[in-house]
């Protein structure tokens, strides 16, 4: 069973401005799927229409298979958002954000105290149960909205830019914790910017620009689509002049660093034979960009 | 049973929220009321003598104690809910499967809540004023209860319809106060010129505000089976309206 299945969702704005022009997305259950996206594509919009804060202009929308103007409350149900922006009051303690949640979801005292408990241990939050929210660090806040969102227990869990702005430390910490909810069975549709992020944590993804869907497919196939690969090759030496070797596009970045395109398929090994040919030593060699990034690039710049 | 839970969540955060803060909530209304009882109603009253048959000290207080809960139940759901908007907390109730009336009912309800808790404090406070021989007990009760109902509902749509903080303001300054004024709460209408009676009975605070009074002292400038209709009147509609916007999620949704 598909876990959300859109179809032709169409949305314009009161000022004349369409955000999404007709999309068609389906996501499998039991998914780690990425909805990536320039600012502006409509990833919000679409995320928005999902999840009932946003009303569509035409179209339809259903999670596991419960249409959500039919069925809005069981599709409801199966939903859990971790929005872009802090959105819980302020003035409210961790515990009772969570217990609130678990309340406008129907889940009586006994179990929400109960699963507020568990999804505030599992969020490393336990400790900070009384403390008012406000008080709390960026990357405490962002966890207290995934407690939050995971207190129902949803089927699928849509998590909109969960780690902007956090440090690297608690950015793992929430890729780990985001690949152990997914393997206990929840959905996750993930969007974000840090494209290596996408990479390495969703097996579909689909990318949106312009309102429209402009790929959609597996993680490793759309990664093998990819034909050229940049690096970056810092020298031991100061280099005067550019190197010319076939078959490899070299640039100077600076005097102590190349900066090459390799087609795929073509192996190195001929690159730094030519260039140790040339006297050119290269003390280390990294990408210059992931691969995502570069397809991300070129399907958006279209 | 799943939407009594969401609705017994919100009513209960919201009553906990005025009760959180009533130095802000609770104490300036007994502070206030008591200095119109001591100054208008004894200083002053002691000199303008009877109203109506009744001392001038009796006449008033029933109007004081509905301005208290007319103010306060509009102002805890307009501030409140504003707030929920403005911190964006609202997608808290938005993704979840509560039906619109549960929301506005929860927040309704916390309005009458601190409405009817307010009049209570005033109520108390006028004791020490004026001696309270209620007249008719359910009239008292229904219209305290309805008149509290009321003005949650307008204060949920102000909220609605609120962009900024300043817009929370402007209905109960310009509009409810001069009213609350205008509606007999200190004279009674008979007292006013011809065309000014007239123009007074436009005001539907005027017909809560006698009803009231008829409840506690026995005593009213309007028919009461009208005020009892225009009130109802008035929640039906209001109610009406704000499922109207909270389904098209006017002012709530992009």
């Amino acid at each position: 069973m598909n876990a959300l299945s859109i179809k032709n969702l169409k949305k314009t704005y009161s000022n004349g401005f369409t955000a999404l022009k007709g999309i068609d997305l389906e996501v499998e259950s039991g998914d780690f799927f990425a909805l990536l996206g320039p600012n502006g594509a409509g990833k919000s919009t679409a995320i928005g229409i999902i999840s009932s804060l946003v009303n569509k202009t035409s179209g339809s929308v259903s999670i596991f298979g419960h249409d959500l103007a039919k069925e809005n409350a069981k599709a409801k149900s199966c939903i859990g958002l971790v929005p872009q922006e802090i959105n819980f009051n302020q003035f409210e303690t961790v515990k009772n954000i969570v217990l609130n949640q678990a309340g406008y979801y129907g889940i009586s005292k006994k179990t929400a105290l109960k699963n507020t408990e568990k999804c505030l241990k599992q969020m490393s939050l336990w400790d900070k149960r009384d403390t008012v929210s406000r008080r709390l660090s960026g990357g405490m806040k962002r966890r207290v909205m995934i407690a939050r969102a995971l207190v129902h227990s949803p089927k699928l869990l849509i998590l909109d830019e969960p780690t902007a702005g956090v440090d690297i430390e608690i950015r793992r910490s929430m890729w780990e914790m985001m690949e152990q909810v997914n393997k206990q069975g929840t959905t996750i549709i993930l969007t974000t910017h840090y494209l290596e992020e996408a990479e390495s944590l969703c097996r579909n993804i689909a990318i949106i620009n312009n309102g429209m869907i402009v790929e959609k497919s597996g993680m490793s196939e759309l990664l093998a689509k990819v034909n050229k690969d940049h690096f970056v090759l810092d020298l031991t030496k100061p280099i005067a002049t550019l190197p010319k070797i076939k078959g490899y596009e070299l640039e100077i970045a600076d005097d102590k660093s190349l900066l090459v395109t390799v087609p795929k398929g073509q192996n190195l090994n001929v690159l730094f034979q030519q260039l140790t040919e040339k006297n050119i030593d290269v003390l280390s060699l990294k990408n210059k960009t992931n691969r995502l990034e570069q397809l991300f690039m070129d399907l958006v710049n279209e | 049973m799943n939407n009594l839970i969401a609705f017994h969540t919100i009513i209960k955060k919201e009553i906990h929220r005025f009760l959180r803060i009533w130095p802000q909530t609770l104490l300036p209304p007994a502070i206030t009321t008591a200095l119109y009882f001591l100054i208008f109603g004894k200083l002053i009253g002691d000199r303008i003598g009877n109203i109506n048959g009744v001392s001038y000290m009796d006449y008033i207080v029933p109007g004081i104690i509905l301005m208290s809960v007319i103010s306060h139940s509009y102002a805890n759901v307009v501030s409140s809910f504003y707030s929920t908007k403005f911190q964006r907390n609202i997608e808290e109730l938005l993704v979840a499967p509560i039906p619109n009336w549960v929301i506005l009912f929860g927040y309704v309800g916390g309005g009458i809540a601190r409405g009817l808790l307010v009049g209570l404090v005033v109520t108390g406070i006028s004791l020490f004023f004026a001696e309270i021989n209620v007249n008719n007990i359910a009239i008292t009760i229904s219209v305290y209860f309805l008149t509290a109902t009321l003005f949650a509902l307008a204060g949920f749509i102000n909220a609605v319809f609120a962009d900024s903080f300043d817009d929370i303001s402007i209905i109960p300054n310009f509009v409810l106060t001069p009213l609350s004024y205008l509606g007999g709460i200190f004279y009674s209408v008979s007292m006013l010129p011809e065309i000014w009676q007239q123009i007074s009975l436009a005001n539907p605070i005027l017909y809560m505000i006698n009803a009231f009074r008829y409840g506690l002292i026995g005593v009213s400038d309007v028919n009461i089976q009208l005020a009892y209709i225009i009130t109802a009147g008035f929640i039906l509609f209001l109610t009406l309206l704000s499922l109207l916007l909270l389904h098209k999620g006017i002012g709530i949704k992009n």
